[in-house]
């Protein structure tokens, strides 16, 4: 008679045919059992190794003295003196430093102007309007960048720019070069993101605040609350959640540069480079213009790993106070 | 509450304003690829100029052949990018979302691992010229576009949000695998595919990062990369026109410059309304259930 242990653990003396001399579960054994599904999932982990993890054995180059010459297995070893370089020159904490302002600049402008925007948005009656203004809000957002930067020479060239010719000629106020003026650039490159990106903010924000549950709100209007307690005391509280997350997602990328933005925009313009490099463009300069292949890989490979830190950091603290909102 | 109170006035005027803003660059650009080019010349780029001419866009119809075989190559590229795409996500999405495949967590971290960290700029330019997919068509296919971690997740995540009954009743059919995938949850999960479909689209259309790190051959240019080397390279005025330039005759080089791009932009409007509504589905979908 068995003990209600063996009973339930299945222990001896049951004849278990399946699971006697069984096999240690592997992939391989997880392949053969479903070989179809692996088929199917077989191009895109093909696609994800070559590009994803082949990418990383070549960051060796970053320690050596590359050239494509000698190739990665005859070039010489050089340590940690390609970083060394780039700390010791003062482009490391430009670039840094422009790759990290611009990002928080564009975060914080663009999570006011997006949930300031979905609020108003959402006390607009007419259905009508608000979807025609909902377009056209969103529109930019599918433009490429190059055709932006086209946009921004139309209103900011010297000679013939909009804002030069018809808006600062009517004020009676003298043209500025704006492509030989650094200063101003943090001020344009926020404008031009805002005027990007806003649609999809508003888009998102705007669909949460639908979301939320109207008894909340008539019962404070029995309450005697109008428009704007309702907004600063429910509205504003109950898009805090998915506001924190999305801006911890955005801080993950903090030390991601848009280089589609900033290279179409400034090009190789040397007079604006020290407010406006960002890492992504300095590497694809010391790669391309320069020919530096080892420095290039070195720059990336730091900022790959500040990324991940940061992208690694923002979860766990999303993890922690928003369990449902953390990425991993 | 039915009174429409001061409020209301600005917030609709505010709110006007701005997506009026959203729409100036686009008008003034159309403006001045209709504007007579010495207009252009003496009083700048405005958006009731003095003098209209459609002299930009004749040339562009008669002897833009380089607009055209941008078009058409981009065109391609995109139809052809997106299906791929799209496909190999689904596939994907399906085999993580099989309950019997007991390694799909770990091949979901596989996935996901990618998406925090990679080598870097060099070496997926090196991964490239060792691929040897530089100046040709695969150039504009294969990196970055053709496939993407983050809309695989969003679709697996529709897949698994679909009754396992209906891969119970399948098997007990018989069906095998591919069969219960491209019978059943591929056409179940249109909605998500579209979205993606959607996503990868504009990411083929508007892409140009791959033309400038690994095409030099001019015939190979995607319509934004033509339009980027437009801006700095007078050679590339030239050869939109064939017709070359007459002695007296001003050459439209600002007004054509903006009827070429609007000419590239012209689809995505005509497109626009008509895709926006699958778009901000997808973003809802993408972002809300994360």
């Amino acid at each position: 008679m068995k003990t209600l242990t063996q009973t339930k653990l299945n222990l001896s003396g049951s004849k278990d045919t399946r699971n006697k001399g069984k096999k240690k579960y592997t992939l391989i054994t997880d392949i053969f059992r479903n070989p179809f599904s692996y088929l199917l999932l077989l191009p895109a982990a093909l696609y994800t190794f070559i590009y994803g993890y082949m990418s990383l054995p070549w960051i060796a180059i970053a320690f050596q003295k590359y050239s494509f010459r000698t190739g990665i297995f005859k070039s010489e070893w050089v340590g940690l003196k390609n970083f060394k370089f780039f700390f010791a020159s003062t482009n490391a904490l430009t670039v840094t430093w422009n790759t990290v302002y611009l990002n928080i600049l564009f975060l914080i402008t663009g999570t006011v102007a997006a949930v300031l925007i979905a609020i108003l948005m959402n006390e607009i009656k007419s259905k009508w309007f608000a979807k025609v203004t909902q377009s056209t809000l969103l529109f930019p957002h599918f433009i490429s960048w190059v055709v932006v930067s086209y946009f921004v020479y139309l209103f900011f060239s010297m000679d013939e720019g909009f804002i030069n010719l018809q808006v600062l000629k009517t004020l009676g106020i003298p043209a500025v070069n704006w492509y030989q003026t650094p200063l101003a650039w943090p001020a344009i490159l926020t404008f031009i993101k805002l005027w990007k990106g806003t649609g999809i903010g508003v888009i998102i924000y705007l669909a949460t605040i639908s979301g939320f549950d109207s008894e909340v709100y008539e019962a404070s209007t029995i309450d005697g609350c109008n428009r704007w307690m309702q907004i600063k005391c429910i509205t504003i509280p109950m898009l805090a959640p998915i506001v924190t997350m999305m801006t911890l997602l955005s801080i993950g990328g903090i030390f991601k540069g848009d280089f589609g933005m900033m290279y179409t925009i400034i090009k190789d313009n040397g007079v604006l480079l020290p407010v406006t490099d960002v890492i992504d463009t300095y590497v694809f300069r010391a790669l391309r213009k320069v020919g530096d292949v080892s420095n290039a890989t070195a720059v990336g490979l730091y900022q790959s790993i500040v990324g991940f830190a940061f992208v690694y950091g923002s979860n766990w603290i999303a993890k922690k106070y928003f369990s449902e909102g953390a990425l991993f | 509450m039915k009174k429409t109170n001061i409020f209301d006035w600005l917030n609709y005027g505010f709110i006007a304003i701005t997506s009026l803003l959203c729409a100036l660059p686009m008008v003034l650009m159309v403006m001045v690829s209709i504007t007579d080019e010495r207009t252009i010349q003496k009083y700048g780029y405005d958006l009731l100029p003095k003098m209209y001419s459609l002299d930009a866009y004749k040339r562009i119809f008669t002897s833009g052949d380089m607009i055209v075989r941008s078009y058409i190559l981009t065109v391609l590229i995109t139809v052809v990018g997106t299906f791929l795409a799209v496909l190999i996500t689904a596939m994907a999405a399906f085999a993580l979302s099989n309950k019997k495949v007991r390694y799909r967590n770990g091949w979901s971290l596989y996935f996901f691992f990618t998406m925090l960290f990679n080598g870097g700029l060099v070496p997926w330019y090196l991964i490239n010229r060792a691929l040897h997919v530089n100046d040709s068509i695969f150039a504009l296919l294969i990196p970055n576009l053709l496939f993407n971690a983050f809309n695989m997740f969003l679709v697996r995540n529709y897949m698994n949000s679909l009754p396992d009954e209906l891969r119970e009743s399948a098997i007990i059919d018989g069906a095998r695998d591919t069969v219960i995938a491209f019978k059943i949850y591929f056409p179940l999960s249109i909605p998500v595919l579209a979205a993606v479909g959607l996503f990868y689209g504009m990411g083929y259309w508007n892409d140009w990062w791959n033309a400038i790190m690994l095409i030099s051959d001019r015939k190979l240019y995607p319509l934004q990369y033509m339009l980027f080397a437009l801006q700095s390279n007078m050679n590339m005025m030239t050869d939109l026109q064939k017709g070359g330039n007459m002695v007296g005759v001003i050459v439209p080089q600002e007004s054509l410059k903006m009827a070429t791009v609007v000419v590239t932009v012209g689809p995505i409007i005509m497109l626009y309304p008509f895709l926006q509504r699958y778009f901000i589905k997808g973003l809802i979908m993408g972002s809300v259930k994360g």
